[in-house]
């Protein structure tokens, strides 16, 4: 027998009253013990599918099993094996951040003297112990992204689901938080987070799907997702003087004209830059700075939506 | 969950209500306190002193179970949809919504906590009333078994009500359109006996009457109303309320989207 999937998405429809089709029919597997990242742009239907999980959104059509158990059919079940850090900050704020997560705790049926050994524990390992006892509006915008996923582990979940668990976090808390997410997965939770950021994906997960306007358009490993991306473009600062009119060519590679004092090179992945240097060099154009175009994931979706939807829609 | 979770989950909201009450007694536990001493100073002694007895007790005496009854009201009322609706609203609420509790947990302690504050603030305004005139009680159990009953009644009304409730005006309409003039309608300064018809027979409709009345029969033996049917009306009532409430909740009312 196949193992029991940590979560198991079948036709799962979300249609809200407004008339929204925020999903419109996902399929996906995600196994027990994974770290995976559910990757898409602004209004693509991540929050509506956690909200699902999370039994916060009613679907419409479809089902959603956590380790076999229905949320639709069996929520109390359900609820039980996961934990949830939602996008939007859902705290009390005049609550102490140990209330919060003792009072969590208690929604799970688990006993105070418990509850309490439980909270020092994961407001310690997120570095919010010496706040524990303030009222939350104290905490800053990144804390209370901690706070709440100190609340989510209270009732030890076999599933942890982060929603956007870094917007809005600075680089030192993010990597913090990354460390934090893969202790828990290596201590066998399996980890679901949500993101726009292809980097994270790349950096933390394991298997990643790719959602888009309610539909997966891929589901992969980030491994072979990052494959895909076999192109890169680097852009290039100039110093003066002026890049000439007329560019020089090398082979295998697109060198285009962005302003006088910045031009942009595509190339293959992997392949050396010496060529470009020795050509740039030889047409007198002195490169000051070079760097990665930013967001991959803009280009990738360019690629998945032009060329590779049909793959997995 | 099993019960014994239940009953953890239960204790938690308690402790939590409980908790709140305390921390901003001055909205809680203080305004009671003084509106009520207000009251029996103006109606009871000022006022009270020209009006004679009713049923063969003075003004003073006559107000004090009416004027619990209000504050018992008002308070669990005001507890559950100030309690709730903030949750709602400062979205906490998801906190219970994505955890194992059942919809009748929730609701039960939602209601016990509400319950609770109406309880305290009826003692509250039954200590106030000592300085004023004695305490009768001539059968304890009509008294808290009635306060009880009318106090789990408008907490399951104020649930209901907060689940329906978008912006804070929602919350405070109610109240003052609906449960403050059935309240001062319902018998609390006067006997329906004085009421000259149609008003009398109208006054029947308003089920707050019924409460009233068994409260002061547990405490005085006098009421407008019979304990039989009075009670009917409040165990009908807190069906039909617990059932919606629990219905409601469990199909997400207002909370799931
Ligand atoms: N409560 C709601 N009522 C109506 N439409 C909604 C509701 N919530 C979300 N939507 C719509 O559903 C679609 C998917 O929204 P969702 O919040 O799931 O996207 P998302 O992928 O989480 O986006 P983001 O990255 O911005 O958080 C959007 O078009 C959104 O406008
Ligand atoms: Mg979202």
């Amino acid at each position: 027998m196949p193992p029991i999937p940590a979560l198991d998405l079948r036709a799962l429809r979300k249609t809200y009253p407004n008339g929204v089709e925020a999903l419109k029919g996902i399929d996906l597997r995600v196994e027990a013990g994974d770290l995976f990242a559910l990757l898409g742009p602004n209004g693509a239907g991540k929050s509506t599918l956690i909200g699902i999980l999370a039994s916060l959104v009613n679907s419409t059509g479809g089902e959603a099993r956590v380790f076999d158990v229905s949320v639709q059919h069996d929520r109390s079940r359900a609820m039980a094996l996961l934990g949830v850090v939602p996008q939007e900050i859902n705290l009390n704020q005049f609550e102490r951040p140990f209330d919060i997560c003792v009072n969590e705790a208690g929604f799970y049926g688990i006993p105070r003297q418990i509850a309490r050994g439980r909270a020092e524990k994961y407001l310690t390992e997120l570095r919010l112990w010496d706040k524990a006892f303030g009222p939350a509006r104290n905490l800053s915008g990144g804390m209370k992204r901690r706070l709440m996923i100190a609340r989510a582990m209270m009732n030890e979940p076999r599933v942890l689901i982060l929603d956007e668990p870094t917007a809005g976090v600075d680089i030192e808390i993010r990597r913090a938080m990354w460390q934090f997410v893969q202790a828990i997965n290596r201590g066998g939770v399996t980890v679901i987070l949500t993101t726009h950021y292809l980097e994270e994906a790349e950096n933390l997960c394991r298997n990643v799907a790719i959602i888009d306007h309610g539909r997966i358009i891929e589901h992969t490993s980030v491994r072979a997702l990052l494959a895909k991306l076999d192109v890169e473009t680097f852009v290039l600062d100039l110093a003066p003087p002026h890049a000439p009119p007329v560019l020089p060519h090398v082979e295998g590679m697109q060198l285009r004209r962005v302003d006088d004092d910045t031009l942009e090179v595509e190339l293959p992945k992997g392949r050396d830059l010496n060529a470009l240097f020795a050509a740039l060099s030889a047409a007198g154009i002195l490169v000051r700075s070079m760097r990665t175009k930013a967001n991959r994931l803009e280009e990738l979706f360019l690629r998945l939506t032009g060329s590779g939807a049909e793959v997995a829609a | 969950m099993t019960v014994r979770e239940q009953w953890v989950a239960f204790l938690t909201l308690i402790r939590r209500e409980m908790i709140r009450i305390l921390r901003i007694w001055g909205q809680t536990l203080m305004p009671p306190a003084i509106t009520m001493t207000l009251y029996f100073l103006i109606f009871g002694t000022l006022i009270g002193s020209r009006i004679g007895t009713i049923h063969g007790f003075t003004y003073m005496q006559y107000i004090t179970p009416g004027l619990v009854m209000m504050s018992v009201i008002v308070n669990s009322y005001g507890n559950v949809t100030s309690s709730f609706f903030g949750a709602k609203f400062g979205r906490y609420v998801e906190e219970m919504l994505v955890s194992p509790m059942p919809p009748r947990v929730i609701l039960a302690g939602y209601v016990g906590g509400a319950m609770l504050r109406g309880l305290m603030v009826g003692v509250i305004v039954l200590a106030i009333s000592l300085f004023f005139t004695s305490l009768h009680v001539v059968s304890a159990w009509v008294t808290i078994s009635s306060v009880v009953l009318t106090t789990a009644i408008f907490s399951l009304a104020g649930f209901i009500n907060a689940m329906f409730a978008r912006k804070f005006d929602d919350i405070a309409l109610v109240p003052t359109f609906v449960l403050t003039p059935l309240t001062y309608l319902g018998g609390v300064f006067y006997s329906i006996d004085q009421l000259p018809e149609p008003w009398r027979a109208i006054s029947h409709a308003n089920p707050i009457l019924y409460m009233v009345s068994a409260f002061r029969d547990g405490m005085l033996g006098i009421g407008d109303i019979a304990l039989g049917p009075a009670y009917a009306v409040m165990l009908v009532l807190l069906i039909a309320l617990g059932i919606t409430a629990e219905r409601l909740l469990h199909y997400g009312r207002g909370l799931r989207s």
